[in-house]
């Protein structure tokens, strides 16, 4: 029944996570923490974290995680499962259609919709991922501001919109430096 | 092309090499597989990578496995498309596998909480960017409706906890009936003229 449950979700997280990448995460968060509550905003936090830090898609990453926690290595291959079925299905029928008609305009119009829609669900999401790092889930206030962290937020950002330098090694230095600087502090 | 057991095994060993070394998901993995199917093995050529991509970012759930699909379709149908989305899921499966059965440990030592919580920062500088990047492209356009339309998505979404799915489908169908209406109004004006 668990099994079925983490399939279901992990489907609904493949069948409507459009523009791949971040685009998934807000979803995943609804599915994993507000719906089925399996994970906690702290645990979802450092999946992300996680899944930046090992190759893959953070979907599949997530899968991974949430269905070895609920189900061990069944619900991860479950959930994994569950995750690429709807790309299989709507891939294959995509490519279908695509080369038989290539200029869709409706398509077209339906992605021009999703575009910034998918732009507003990464801010979203990306909103919760800020409020974390810079509070740890305290309340809002001057005084719970974890500063190291928006130091290094600033700091990541400027050098990553500046130098347009590669997400791997900014998370990594941001976590070395941040390390070194919680220790020191 | 010969299908046999080589040129399977070459086909799962790609697609699996290719997914163990793309960190972060995303778009990372087209330009790789691009080295791969159409400069190294000759499968596929230049023309074709270009519209399998489009239809892979296009289509919902993680871009490295839709593009893996539709290689693997393109090369041996169904059963390609099976070997080749094994071969793209199987590393993160068995990497999370084994952090998950570490992570107490893992979550519970100092220095790792410490350089994730450093880590969750440039995370959040990483994805600021990406929508920083993304909004100003909208911008760019010089059209008021994608405006609207990402202003409103994001107070349903970040302060009226709206369902994403439910503000994901809206937002479609505005796009489909936007085409849809365009069409018909360009119809009504040759009418008129008539």
């Amino acid at each position: 029944m668990m099994l079925l449950k983490l399939f279901w979700s992990f489907f609904q997280i493949g069948l409507f996570s459009i523009g791949g990448g971040y685009a998934a995460m807000p979803i995943i968060q609804h599915q994993v923490v507000e719906i089925n509550g399996w994970l906690s905003m702290i645990e979802f936090g450092d999946v992300v974290t996680i899944s930046q830090m090992t190759p893959g898609p953070i979907a599949i990453n997530s899968a991974t995680f949430v269905g070895t926690r609920i189900a061990g290595l069944p619900g991860a291959i479950m959930a994994t499962i569950g995750c690429v079925t709807p790309s299989i299905i709507i891939v294959l029928t995509l490519a279908y259609i695509y080369y038989k008609y290539r200029n869709l305009s409706v398509m077209q119009g339906v992605l021009t919709g999703l575009r910034p829609a998918v732009v507003a669900m990464i801010a979203s999401a990306g909103l919760s991922i800020i409020v974390l790092a810079f509070w740890n889930s305290n309340p809002i206030s001057f005084a719970s501001t974890d500063w190291i962290s928006v130091v290094l937020f600033a700091a990541s950002l400027l050098i990553l919109h500046k130098f347009k330098a590669d997400p791997v090694w900014v998370m990594s230095g941001a976590g070395l430096i941040g390390c070194l600087a919680y220790m020191v502090l | 092309m010969e299908k046999d057991k080589k040129f399977y095994w070459k086909l799962f060993s790609s697609t699996f090499s290719l997914s163990a070394f793309t960190f972060g998901g995303g778009f990372v993995i087209i330009p790789l597989m691009r080295k791969k199917f159409v400069e190294e093995l000759n499968w596929i050529d230049e023309q074709e990578m270009l519209d399998l991509t489009a239809i892979a970012q296009s289509s919902p759930g993680a871009i490295a496995v839709n593009a893996s699909i539709l290689i693997g379709y393109r090369l041996d149908g169904f059963r390609g498309a099976l070997i080749t989305v094994l071969g793209t899921v199987l590393p993160p499966l068995i990497i999370l596998s084994v952090i998950s059965l570490f992570y107490t440990a893992f979550r519970d030592s100092l220095i790792v909480g410490y350089v994730l919580r450093g880590m969750q920062a440039g995370v959040a500088a990483v994805i600021t960017d990406v929508v920083l990047t993304m909004t100003l492209d909208i911008l760019k356009e010089h059209r008021l409706q994608p405006v609207i339309i990402l202003i409103a998505a994001f107070i349903a979404a970040a302060i009226l906890n709206v369902n994403v799915i439910l503000i994901i489908l809206i937002c479609g169908v505005i796009g489909a009936l936007n085409v849809l209406l365009t069409k018909r109004s360009k119809g009504g004006v040759q009418h008129d003229a008539a």
